[in-house]
């Protein structure tokens, strides 16, 4: 299976009034072709950041920087704006959280589809008109050569999204980034959407970093899974392996918060980790989920935690020798 | 879409039968119009005959219908001082004003929207502390007084431009700027600010996302949404300007109505003065119907109410 | 805070976790003093207005007092001037610093007056217009837009030179003339603070109308309020100007600096300095209104400006 995406010590920083947010810090992971990584994780953990750097799409107070970054066995870093503009929409594709806000409400559906193929290939109107018809009835939208003359607000949010998910088809991308893509919608939809998203992936063969602090996507989506924590990657291995045993304090916290009906008694009080996540400014040392951790020794706040290998593909960021049995 | 225009065509009738009613009532209740035409040195008798004369003494609804009525027809009423059709000496008046009006625009968008632009995308450096400083600048100087120094500074000292009068192109140059330098710092800012929320907004995140270049970024996407509220501003300030027309034609002495109005207020002609005071009204309510319909021509989503 | 949480900021500072944020009004007053144009504004407006309060002291003459034979004396960095009249005279005679300085008195009064007119007229018409909605708010807007379409000036300049032009009139006349901004900014700030819920609290808990617009609404109007009138202190500084100068406004022999401007302008292309010098005086007070209003507003809604 060839590699898709190869990240290396991801680092982004935001500038922010009171200082300098260490937003990600020395992220590693990889994706291969037909797989669905998933980055798991809490709001403001550094998972979004995370992509926006993949696509040199930061705001302008980030900066990112990489040991490595590569991108079907080329490296992204030091690339200029127009480098990135011929990856962007073309081999790579971004898919995000809000549907109702993240498509032009001056242009019809039609043209906002068909402006990055005219522009990536090069091709004509007519050509670009029929992918788009082709991928909305991919995507599962009824009368889509009708459709293309429609406005955004003339749609409700999930046919936005399956519209926002053809439009990242548009150019035959190798690879994917799906950012909360049903956080935002009922939930009747989401299931549909994933469903359709798992489809479109193993038929295009495209690999899939879905992005999500939602655990039950997870379990549907994934394949592997990277937990992350503020801005660090925690816990990574097969989405089985998370799932029945969980390693790090972080992730049996997350799961512990789960309720599995037939697990829980009625009247049982629901688990919940203690404390509140750090904000990641200044000098910072040691494990940052050592102020919730019941596992928690004077070790764990003197040194760098590092990830510690547990098994191919398989690692955890814990030195408590209780985890590591 | 039928429904919007009939709507806001409905609306502006309103207002503009309002605005006369409003107009009528200012004028004729802030003196005794007898005693203006009659002149101040008239005894009582020829201000009673100048009263009955002209219906003066009527109700003043019954004054108002009767002169609106006329108005609607096209008849404004006669001039005393002029002895002639009112509507006649505003017909010849008007097309400096608009002219002027019309070119103080031009000027304005010209200056502010590549200002307005320039300063989103380059926030806080020299770009915007320029386009900040000409905005502050441009709000804080009196008309008049820019006027009179533009004045001093192209046609005394350098003999460049003409002072006064309105017969050549070379007389509008100075009466635009003075004009148009007003409404520069409300466009800019409203460009500067519609430009940074649409940059910040996600579906020009989507656009970047897509590979799309910044010049297409910027033109296609970011400037199409941002500049539907300066068009709104745009016919709103233009019936602003033509009715400031009052101060900038008396410095400059140009044959407009506003120069008019203010040579009538002085000679106490009232007809010509409600007149002006109509005519300036109505063409800034078709000016803000104009930019409603314009607004749904620009924006979908208003297209569909 | 509670209990809980606090414990937690403490462990979170014992493991070297934790950031000091300082409190909103902290913030307010830090941004202030950093904002070059509040503080330049603010200090405009202090130096006119102790100019304004302390005239007879400042000024080295009477404002109204003639003295045909010291007619157009030049200024003191001109040939032929000196330290006795330092701007010059005009061509009454009359000291023109002592009017630029008694000039600050009209202005600012008439500015103020005018305001706190259009304030109170604009406000209440933005509060019910915004709160009630419906047919009110219909009406309310019927109505600014009616008073936008009227030429502000020549309205303003007709009615005064129909009634007498005097300081009182032209107060009332602008004062019930640009009540719009007021208006507008009001009703759309209402209309955000309506659905808030500590709106809807206050009205299950049985609170009178009266009492909330005062007590619920109107606190939470008073940046946006702030803010709109400083700015149209400098609209009816500029508009009282203008209708001097127009000889529609304050009348003479009283020193406006928009009526000075006037009466300099049949001698502007042999003493332009008649022209430059009220016209600096009005220039530098507007800008430091304008630059006050937009501080305030800056400082007070920092989300606009980056």
């Amino acid at each position: 299976m060839k590699k898709v995406l190869e990240v290396v010590g991801l680092t982004v920083d935001l500038e922010l009034p009171a200082g300098t947010l260490q937003a990600v810090q020395n992220v590693s992971f990889s994706v291969e072709q037909g797989e669905t990584l998933s980055l798991v994780g809490e709001s403001g953990c550094g998972k979004s950041l995370t992509a926006l750097a993949i696509m040199n799409l930061l705001p302008p107070s980030g900066h990112f920087s990489a040991a490595k970054m590569e991108f079907m066995g080329e490296s992204l870093l030091g690339v200029n704006e127009s480098g990135m503009s011929r990856v962007r929409g073309n081999k790579m594709a971004m898919i995000f959280q809000e549907p109702m806000t993240s498509l032009n409400p001056c242009y019809t559906i039609g043209n906002q589809l068909e402006e990055a193929y005219l522009q990536h290939r090069h091709a004509p109107d007519r050509e670009a008109r029929d992918r788009a018809v082709y991928l909305l009835e991919k995507v599962g939208i009824t009368a889509a050569a009708s459709r293309l003359n429609q406005y955004p607000h003339q749609l409700s949010g999930g046919l936005r999204q399956r519209v926002m998910i053809a439009m990242g088809l548009m150019c035959g991308p190798a690879l994917i980034i799906a950012d909360e893509p049903t956080t935002a919608l009922d939930v009747t939809i989401q299931a549909q959407i994933l469903a359709l998203l798992h489809a479109l992936q193993k038929e295009f063969n495209m690999g899939l970093i879905l992005i999500t602090h939602d655990l039950g996507v997870v379990a549907r989506m994934a394949d592997r899974v990277a937990v992350m924590y503020c801005g660090q990657v925690v816990e990574t291995g097969l989405a089985a392996e998370i799932f029945n045993n969980p390693k790090h304090p972080y992730t049996r916290g997350l799961m512990d918060c789960i309720p599995v009906p037939g697990k829980v008694e009625p009247g049982q009080k629901l688990g919940s980790i203690p404390g509140i996540v750090p904000t990641p400014i200044g000098n910072l040392h040691g494990c940052l989920f050592r102020n919730r951790c019941q596992y928690f020794q004077p070790k764990c706040a003197a040194e760098n935690i590092p990830l510690i290998e547990q098994g191919p593909g398989r690692a955890v960021r814990c030195i408590s020798e209780q985890i590591n049995t | 879409m039928i429904i919007y225009i009939v709507k806001r065509m409905g609306l502006a009738l309103a207002v503009a039968v309002a605005v006369s009613m409003v107009s009528f009532m200012l004028i004729r209740m802030s003196g005794d119009p007898a005693i203006a035409l009659a002149g101040e040195n008239a005894s009582s008798e020829e201000i009673e005959h100048v009263r009955k004369q002209y219906g003066f003494d009527r109700p003043l609804v019954v004054q108002y219908l009767d002169w609106g009525m006329k108005a609607a027809r096209g008849d404004l009423g006669e001039s005393p001082y002029f002895h002639l059709p009112v509507k006649q000496i505003l017909g010849d008046r008007i097309g400096v004003t608009l002219k002027l009006g019309a070119c103080a625009l031009i000027f304005a968008l010209v200056i502010s929207i590549p200002m307005g632009v320039l300063a989103a995308i380059r926030p806080n450096t020299w770009w915007d502390r320029t386009a900040l400083g000409i905005s502050v600048v441009g709000q804080a100087m009196p008309s008049f007084w820019f006027g009179l120094i533009l004045i001093i500074i192209f046609a005394v000292h350098f003999r460049v431009l003409p002072v006064s009068g309105s017969d050549s192109w070379k007389h509008y140059i100075l009466p635009t700027i003075t004009l148009g330098y007003y409404a520069t710092p409300a466009f800019m800012r409203l460009l500067r600010s519609g430009m940074m929320e649409v940059l910040a907004s996600d579906y020009i995140r989507t656009a970047r996302a897509k590979g799309l270049r910044w010049p297409k970024v910027l033109f296609k996407h970011a400037l199409r949404n941002a500049v539907i509220p300066v068009v709104s501003l745009a016919a709103v300030q233009l019936g602003f300007m033509l009715g400031g027309s009052i101060v900038v034609e008396s410095v400059f002495a140009l044959h407009g109505i506003g120069y008019l109005a203010w040579e009538s207020i002085g000679r106490s002609d009232l007809p010509v003065v409600q007149a002006i005071v109509l005519l300036l009204s109505m063409i800034y309510v078709f000016l803000t119907f104009l930019s409603d319909i314009l607004n749904a021509a620009l924006d979908p989503r208003i297209r569909m109410m | 805070m509670n209990r809980e949480e606090s414990t937690t900021n403490e462990k979170l500072s014992e493991l070297g976790l934790k950031v000091e944020y300082p409190t909103p009004n902290q913030i307010m007053f830090r941004s202030m003093l950093g904002h070059k144009g509040f503080l330049v504004g603010a200090t405009v407006l202090i130096i006119v207005v102790l100019m304004a309060v302390l005239a007879p002291v400042l000024a080295p003459h009477d404002p109204y007092e003639q003295n045909l034979s010291m007619r157009m004396i030049p200024t003191f960095w001109q040939e032929n001037g000196s330290w006795e009249y330092p701007l010059g005279t005009d061509n009454m005679g009359r000291d023109y610093l002592s009017r630029i300085i008694y000039g600050s008195r009209v202005s600012l009064l008439i500015g103020f007056l005018v305001m706190i007119i259009a304030a109170s007229i604009g406000t209440t018409l933005g509060l019910l217009a915004g709160y009630f909605g419906g047919r009110v708010d219909m009406v309310v807007s019927f109505l600014i837009t009616v008073r936008l379409a009227l030429p502000a000036v020549l309205v303003a300049v007709a009615v005064v030179a129909l009634i007498g032009g005097s300081t009182k009139v032209v107060i009332m006349v602008l004062g019930f003339l640009i009540w719009d901004r007021f208006a507008v900014v009001i009703r759309a700030s209402t209309q955000q603070i309506r659905p808030m819920e500590y709106v809807a609290a206050a009205k299950a808990a049985g609170c009178s109308t009266r009492r909330i617009l005062i007590a619920e609404v109107m606190p939470n109007l008073m940046n946006n309020l702030i803010v709109v009138m400083t700015l149209e202190v400098a609209r009816a500084i500029l508009l009282e100007a203008a209708l001097s100068f127009l000889g529609m406004g304050v009348q003479p022999p009283t020193p406006s600096w928009g009526l000075m401007i006037s009466e300099a302008k049949e001698f502007m292309l042999f003493e332009p300095h008649l022209i430059t010098i009220p016209g600096i005086a009005l220039f530098v007070l507007l800008l430091g209104m304008n630059l006050l209003g937009d501080g305030i507003r800056d400082v007070t809604a920092p989300e606009g400006r980056s």
